[in-house]
């Protein structure tokens, strides 16, 4: 009888358990409408054998194509971004992508060098939900650990803390009410949003007028900004990785000159190489009038393009990175890639 | 650490794992260590208070413990020799001489809960005027009302020797700090607790599941009930909101305290039901009561009942009052007679107040509450003849007309709380009489208190839970009880359920403050 | 022991003192009650109920109250 009433007690917990697993899954939110949030995730279905990763904010996976870089160089790159991606955030992506792979090129994009501290940024409201869009697609590892460490807001930190994170039901425990179609279509399997970490859009919404905001009291970067970046550049440095230091072509928010200078010093100080891309508008050929999908603040799939055209060669040329396509397996892997990319394009195309 | 937290569950769960698994003799060891830890995470700056109190009772304590020794011994001795007078005369030294150390402890102890409370008055003041107020960020040491009420109530039951005295301090220091009762009571007496704390404790997996089912219970009326509601209670607050609106904030804030009070020591109850110690019950379904005396008889018991042992009583049956009542009971009769236990009463309701804070408001509350006790009873002569004459007893809807009469003037009582200006409280009392806005109920303006319809159905659906439950409890005793002759597959099929609600239907992580139990700042 | 049920009677003459043992257990006597009944029994026997000795032991039946006035007369 007691061994009885205690196999009924296992068992009971093990469904129990598995239920709270389920709902866990199902309360979770999806990203497949709202795809920024999908990104980081899909890393690790394509991680291995890329000779650049890409690492940064919207920036970087609205504007960057290693499609385009593969097809016109035979380049092998990645990208690892998430919205509002934050330095510590690109930190601990970089330091686990190194688990995975030891790219000949790290590309970190410098926008982020703006925000000192999780409570420095703009529209506190949003920052924890931005934060999980970066963290809750890793995978466990002391990596990402960290990286929930630094990117905790107080109200976070005297919330649910770490605890939100290990068991994400206790952060998204109301989403119940809230649930979509999609939460129970995409419950076990997603979709493969981006090409290679690269989100694309196809729509055109040119520039109007000029971009304007308020001048700033301190131009100067914050302390724990640098302290990040002399992270990532010691952690390159320790596996014989190229750090090349970006500001992508963005025209909003301004990427101001006081802030150009001061990344022009650094990039001198430790020997790297900082590309303004915004100092080679014309080369590139952007044309903010068709290229750009929401009036200058990301570029559209055309403007992405020409970008990672010209980017490409810089990679060449300048960081040596070699042509792979020789390789008749990454070939293989590629050419599907490429297939998805232009019959993607081709959708939203049709679409829009 | 909040009791709502992760971390003291998992606090929790590790405890109970260790605590069955060391030896039995070494467990109320563990859980005074358990008990510091617990302390030391609400704040190290706070630990001076604890060690304080542990130490002064143990030496006052102690203190009289040697002379009531030595009076044992010498009336002993000298058993033969000594006259009945000589012997009383020797018995009363020895309680004058430690009544000195008795006094010293009280005036210590309560001098530093005075000053405690006293510093707070004007954050209070501010907070609750600038609309950032809350319970918690007051920063009263963690439980300090409650552990101090506990620790001195033990020191006057060794000055009347009605307890033999603890002499090991640590065991003391665990008697004081034992931290599931930390947070809000309940108040226990020594010698109902002492004896439990110390005993070795078999595993029993009825207890265990007991246990751990009633903090389940105390974690939904808290997270699913207490906190939301509390957005609402807070916004019913604003100067704007009289009259009807005043009356439905005394219903939420009735809701909320109920499920933040009640639900806080279920869990510290199950807790200590888990680890196989037996907490006095501090609710017996209070919202159910018939009158004023009943209600408190059923509502924040262990309070009620340190104030009758250790300030009601000893008031009442003082030799002044004694002399008070023969002399007017000459003059004033039956009213007359009656006279000690009023005075003791008001003198009762003023520390009763005074305990909940030092502000006017909670000195208003006491008096209110000691004016309805004082009115009903000097009525129930009335009451009874009014009753008889048309047989109201008899009949079923005046048990819950009673019950509904009890429970609107307790609101309304209550809610005094709220208002740290007395001024206030009684505009808007003034205003139930003078403003019949209605329409607020339909208008919309629930909709704009912080809860959403979807809130609203939560909150009516977990009281008809509630309600249930109590009824179920009323008639057919404990509900866990009932359930344990069930099939198991059925009750953890409950049981999940309930774990499951509050999971999905709790107010808690993102989005929410964090909110303290309203009751670990009194 | 007369004088005593004399005076529980007057409070509720509707108990049987003699027979019943649980006058506090069942909440028959509360503590307004058992405030007067001290009163009634210092200006009867002259004798003080301390504090103390207030407890539901001392005050579920007449005849423990009784042995209890008896101890402290004997005191």
């Amino acid at each position: 009888m007691k061994k009885k009433s205690i196999l009924i007690l296992c068992v009971s917990l093990a469904v129990c358990l598995a239920l709270l697993w389920l709902l866990q899954a199902l309360l979770m939110p999806k990203y497949m409408a709202n795809r920024e949030g999908a990104l980081i995730a899909e890393y690790y279905g394509n991680a291995g054998n890329n000779d650049v990763v890409f690492i940064g904010d919207c920036e970087v996976y609205e504007n960057f194509s290693p499609i385009t870089m593969w097809e016109e160089y035979g380049i092998t790159s990645i990208i690892r971004g998430s919205p509002q991606q934050l330095i510590w955030q690109s930190y601990y992506l970089m330091e686990e992508t190194f688990k995975y792979e030891t790219p000949k090129v790290m590309v970190f994009n410098v926008l982020s060098m703006k925000y000192d501290t999780p409570e420095s940024t703009k529209e506190q409201d949003q920052r924890e939900p931005y934060n999980r869009m970066t963290l809750d697609g890793m995978r466990w590892s002391v990596s990402k650990w960290n990286a929930i460490e630094a990117s905790m807001t107080q109200e976070e930190r005297e919330g649910l803390g770490m605890w939100g994170y290990i068991f994400p039901l206790l952060r998204y425990h109301d989403r119940w009410s809230q649930l979509e179609a999609e939460d129970f279509q995409y419950l076990f399997r997603k979709e493969q949003i981006s090409d290679n970490g690269y989100l694309m859009q196809t729509g055109v919404k040119p520039v109007m007028g000029e971009f304007t905001e308020a001048p700033l009291v301190d131009y100067t970067f914050g302390e724990n900004s640098y302290y990040y970046l002399d992270k990532m550049v010691e952690l390159c440095k320790s596996h014989g990785t190229q750090l090349v230091l970006i500001k992508a072509p963005s025209l909003s928010p301004i990427w101001w000159d006081e802030w150009d200078e001061q990344m022009e010093n650094y990039a001198q100080e430790h020997d790297l190489v900082y590309i303004n891309l915004l100092d080679s508008q014309e080369q590139i050929g952007i044309d903010w009038t068709t290229d750009t999908y929401d009036a200058g603040l990301h570029l559209n799939v055309y403007g992405a393009e020409k970008l990672s055209s010209y980017f490409g060669k810089i990679l060449t040329e300048k960081c040596g990175v070699a042509d792979r396509r020789g390789d008749p397996q990454l070939s293989a892997i590629w050419a599907e890639k490429v297939k998805i990319y232009h019959a993607r394009k081709e959708e939203m195309e049709a679409q829009s | 650490m909040q009791i709502t937290s992760f971390g003291f569950l998992l606090f929790a769960a590790l405890l109970l794992a260790v605590y069955y698994l060391i030896p039995k003799r070494a467990q109320w060891a563990l859980l005074l260590a358990a008990s510091y830890c617990f302390y030391l995470w609400a704040g190290i700056e706070y630990l001076g208070f604890i060690l304080l109190t542990t130490l002064s009772t143990y030496a006052a304590t102690m203190a009289m413990a040697a002379r009531q020794e030595k009076q044992e011994k010498f009336l002993a001795e000298n058993k033969a020799t000594i006259s009945r007078e000589e012997r009383k005369a020797y018995k009363a030294s020895v309680k004058r001489a430690n009544r000195v150390y008795l006094i010293i402890c009280l005036v210590l102890n309560f001098g530093i809960l005075a000053v405690c409370k006293a510093l707070l008055i004007e954050p209070f003041k501010t907070a609750a005027s600038a609309g950032t107020f809350s319970f918690l960020s007051l920063g009263l040491p963690l439980g300090i009302s409650f552990y101090m009420f506990q620790s001195m109530g033990y020191a006057v039951d060794v000055y009347r020797q009605t307890v033999k005295p603890e002499r090991n301090p640590f065991k003391l220091a665990l008697f004081v700090s034992f931290f599931p009762q930390l947070i809000q009571g309940p108040i226990s007496k020594f010698g109902q607790l002492a004896p439990q704390l110390y005993s070795p404790k078999k595993f029993d997996g009825k207890q265990l599941s007991f246990g751990l089912q009633r903090m389940l219970w105390g974690y939904f009326k808290k997270l699913v009930i207490a906190d939301r509601i509390a957005a609402a209670v807070f916004a019913l607050r604003g100067p704007e909101y009289t009259g009807v609106a005043f009356f439905v904030l005394t219903v939420f804030y009735a809701i909320q305290i109920y499920g933040d009070f009640t639900g806080g020591i279920d869990i510290a109850v199950g807790l200590a039901q888990a680890l196989g110690i037996k907490l006095p019950e501090n609710f017996i379904r209070p919202y159910f009561s018939k009158n004023i005396a009943e209600y408190w008889r059923r509502w924040h018991i262990s309070l009620g009942e340190w104030m009758k042992d250790y300030i009601f009583y000893p008031i009442s049956v003082s030799q002044p009052m004694l002399k008070l009542s023969k002399a007017a009971r000459k003059r004033m009769g039956n009213f007359g007679k009656r006279l000690p236990v009023y005075v003791a009463s008001v003198a009762t309701w003023l520390v009763t107040g005074i305990w909940h804070g030092l502000t006017p408001n909670f000195i208003v509350w006491g008096m209110l509450n000691c004016f309805f006790i004082v009115l009903s009873e000097e009525c129930s002569g009335l009451y009874e003849k009014f009753h008889g004459r048309f047989h109201l007893k008899e009949k079923k809807w005046y048990g819950g007309f009673e019950i509904l009469r009890m429970f609107i003037l307790m609101n309304l009582i209550r809610i005094v709380d709220l208002f740290p200006r007395v001024g206030d409280y009684f505009a808007r009392m003034g205003s139930l009489f003078t403003t019949f806005n209605f329409r607020i109920l339909w208008d919309g303006t629930m909709l704009q208190l912080g809860l959403s319809a979807l809130d609203y159905i939560i909150l009516a659906g977990g009281i008809v839970l509630i309600f249930t439950v109590s009824l179920i409890q009323e008639k057919k005793g404990s509900v866990r009880e009932l359930l344990w002759q069930k099939n198991p597959v059925l009750r953890y099929a409950l049981i999940f359920a309930l774990l499951v609600i509050v999971l999905l239907m709790g107010s808690y992580g993102f989005g929410y403050d964090a909110s303290g139990f309203i009751y670990n700042a009194f | 022991m007369e004088k005593l049920l004399e005076i529980l009677d007057e409070l509720h003459p509707d108990v049987d003192f003699e027979t019943e043992e649980h006058l506090i257990d069942n909440k028959i006597l509360d503590s307004f009650d058992i405030v007067t009944i001290v009163a009634e029994i210092d200006a009867e026997y002259d004798v003080a109920i301390p504090a103390e000795e207030l407890i539901p032991e001392n005050f579920n039946s007449a005849k423990a109250l009784y042995a209890l006035v008896e101890k402290l007369m004997d005191e």
